[in-house]
């Protein structure tokens, strides 16, 4: 997709304004906090398997070049192949190439984030094959022509009644006046239409949470059983998946999945775990007759032995989403590419640069939730700063700031000025709002002021204060 | 496309600031991979006795929309089955992975049974099929594929009755890991599955029967003196 990162600010505004997000985003706000804690409840031991998560994510990203050879060669042990691209469009075109090895009309789609990352239903279509998203989520959105909001709930930002407006519009084959009031019957309708797709189609894309070296198994999580009908019906399963998803063993993966589930959804284990390990064999009675297996670097071993390496441990559960008061002001959209919320505020830039991007690291109140809910307590608040400096230092944040700061910074190593011009400040701002103890609007800050009120100071700084208080101890002692 | 993988793989040794793994490195990663070795255990399940284990199962199970009959022996489940049926007010027709494990039941003590032993279809409204194991500390039933176990079986059907055997409990996925090391080779497919299909898509409202069975009913035989 074409990113609007650039266009941040006028994009939250919108969201703002947007009655049916706004109505949305509140259900949005409680359900999966309140999940994920409860679940969290009920495991003592989850702090300590954080732990272990992150020691083996580290432990991976230390050899990330040998349990990738590993992964491969068990791969094709199996009988399965591996392709490595270094972009977006070398996965693109692998993906295309291996859908015309097998004359492929139609292509159903698990939920997949490189997939969206890649844009490849875009690029599928424009050379005539039709991809079918099958994640309920995501075949909403797909039939909107939207992109998903959320990277677990791709159509969280939507009300039913906006879904129930899509499938009468696209399913022209049911009567138009048809009852679609509860989600039910729209999970019944979209399950019919689905299956016929399932049924026909003739490669299966999915995603992967996790590779697994020891087997050369791919892995995906899913609640609905689609991204299952995807891969076991056609001639082909191919798994979307980059780089830094490999994990040594089964036993490593249980480790992970017992963090995933919890910090992503609030369940003990989401519906269905499916470990993928080549194509059908020669016995079996079903499954795919080819198993590819595609890895995306598109930027991410830059991150490696950088500030942004531990960025690499993120299992994209999305609980840093859940639990940003910014995403849940706004959603995701907002956000302008793929990735949204604080991860994608940190990953955003990396992957289609700080020029594009620098809005989203500054998207951020710097609460510190969704470092302290992330399973893998990748450190994101300080991320973030660190692309605001880089920001800075590339001349890329507005002038307006810039010029704010280098006033500031003056003042600032110059003790006795910075006392003299704050305490004047407080003065005259305490003298005007005396009154009412608080600013509508101030001269310079309509920024600020055009959302909330500015209080008032009491007519002392910090400083003043202090060196009274100073005086007043001296005196007593 | 070699030449994407080189500079990948170049890349990522360059970043890390080394080239290949020097040989102690090398062999104590190797040694990592095959050692299988546990991380760390939650003691729900780890802790307790087998019957203990089961009772879990059966509790995380249900908590997850899964309904369990238990019955003494095999010769009880035709009639389980039965029952469930018709309480759901489903047809009694059902197909079955042809799967040896199933064959011990006397299923003819139950003409009323309408069996079809093979692969599911798209027409299948039920379907029986066993288990490889149970994971007692979510309620997760482990099935792996295999030329009598069809993947598709555990996901077309609109109703999956699984017949599970109280000795094929376990406590945790790396208990499954072991066992399915000790049966031999790596199937195709490994499925994890705790309860029915579901979403939460539109609205995060709970509905289940997503795309695969909207009902998960275990028949589980007590067979370990749990």
């Amino acid at each position: 997709m074409e990113p609007t990162s650039h266009a941040f600010k006028a994009n939250a505004h919108r969201a703002l304004g947007d009655a049916n997000l706004q109505r949305a985003m509140t259900m949005m706000r409680t359900g999966f906090p309140e999940k994920r804690a409860q679940a969290i409840a009920r495991l003592p031991e989850f702090e300590a398997l954080r732990d272990e998560g992150i020691a083996i994510k580290n432990h991976v990203i230390a050899h990330l070049d040998f349990y990738l050879e590993r992964f491969e060669q068990n791969v094709v042990a199996n009988g399965g192949k591996v392709h490595w691209c270094r972009t977006a469009q070398e996965a693109r075109e692998t993906v295309l190439a291996l859908c015309r090895a097998l004359d492929a009309k139609t292509v159903t789609k698990g939920k997949s984030m490189v997939g969206e990352e890649i844009a490849i239903n875009d690029f599928l279509e424009k050379n005539g094959i039709t991809p079918v998203e099958t994640d309920l989520g995501e075949y909403i959105v797909q039939i909107r022509h939207e992109p998903p909001s959320h990277i677990i709930a791709p159509a969280v930002h939507l009300v039913k009644e906006q879904v129930a407006d899509s499938f009468r519009a696209t399913h022209t084959h049911l009567p138009h006046d048809r009852v679609l009031e509860e989600p039910r019957v729209m999970t019944d309708e979209a399950r019919s239409v689905l299956r016929q797709k399932f049924l026909a189609a003739d490669v299966g894309i999915t995603g992967a949470n996790f590779l697994i070296a020891e087997t050369g198994s791919s892995i995906i999580v899913t609640n609905e059983g689609n991204g299952d009908l995807t891969q076991i019906l056609p001639k082909a399963h191919i798994v979307l998946a980059s780089l830094e998803k490999v994990v040594p063993t089964l036993e490593d993966a249980s480790t992970m999945l017992r963090l995933l589930a919890r910090s992503a959804t609030g369940q003990e284990f989401s519906t269905y775990t499916t470990v993928s390990t080549g194509p059908r064999r020669a016995t079996d009675t079903d499954g795919p007759g080819e198993y590819h297996v595609v890895i995306l670097d598109n930027g991410r071993s830059a991150l490696l032995g950088g500030e942004f390496q531990d960025m690499l441990r993120c299992i994209r559960c999305a609980a840093c989403l859940n639990h940003c008061p910014v995403y849940g002001a706004i959603g995701g959209h907002a956000y302008g590419w793929v990735y949204s919320g604080p991860m994608g505020a940190v990953l955003t830039p990396t992957l289609i640069g700080i020029e594009e991007a620098g809005n989203l690291p500054n998207a951020s109140t710097f609460c510190g939730r969704c470092e302290s809910v992330c399973p893998m307590r990748i450190p994101l608040p300080k991320m973030m700063r660190q692309w605001r400096e880089r920001e800075f230092s590339k001349r890329l944040s507005p002038a307006t700031q810039r010029w704010g700061l280098a006033l500031w910074a003056f003042a600032a190593q110059r003790p006795v000025l910075y006392r003299q011009v704050s305490a004047l400040a407080a003065r005259v701002l305490g003298f005007f709002g005396a009154g009412r103890g608080r600013f509508r609007a101030l001269p310079l800050a309509g920024g600020w002021t055009d959302m909330r009120d500015m209080p008032a100071p009491e007519g002392k700084s910090f400083m003043t204060l202090w060196a009274e208080r100073q005086r007043k101890t001296r005196r007593v002692s | 496309m070699s030449e994407a993988r080189d500079q990948i793989f170049g890349d990522i040794r360059a970043r890390l600031g080394r080239g290949r793994l020097d040989p102690a490195a090398n062999a104590a990663a190797e040694e990592r991979l095959n050692a299988h070795r546990r991380n760390l255990v939650p003691a729900r399940a780890a802790s307790l006795d087998h019957a203990g284990q089961v009772a879990l199962f059966i509790a995380e199970a249900q908590a997850v929309d899964t309904t369990i009959a238990r019955v003494a022996n095999a010769g009880d489940v035709p009639g389980a089955v039965a029952d469930f049926l018709s309480s759901q007010n489903l047809p009694a027709r059902l197909v079955m992975t042809p799967d040896p494990k199933l064959d011990a039941i006397p299923w003819d003590a139950r003409p009323m049974l309408e069996l079809r032993r093979g692969r599911a279809e798209d027409s299948d409204a039920a379907g029986i099929t066993g288990a490889f194991a149970a994971i007692a500390e979510t309620g997760t039933l482990m099935l792996i594929s295999g030329e009598l176990t069809p993947t598709r079986n555990n996901f077309l059907p609109d109703t999956h009755i699984v017949v599970l055997r109280a000795s094929e409990v376990v406590a945790c996925y790396e208990d499954g890991w072991d066992r399915l090391r000790t049966a031999g080779a790596m199937p195709r497919t490994v499925n994890f599955i705790t309860g029915p299909s579901r979403t939460g898509d539109i609205e995060q409202r709970l509905v289940l029967g997503a795309h695969g069975p909207r009902r998960l009913h275990i028949v589980l035989i007590d067979d370990a003196g749990g």
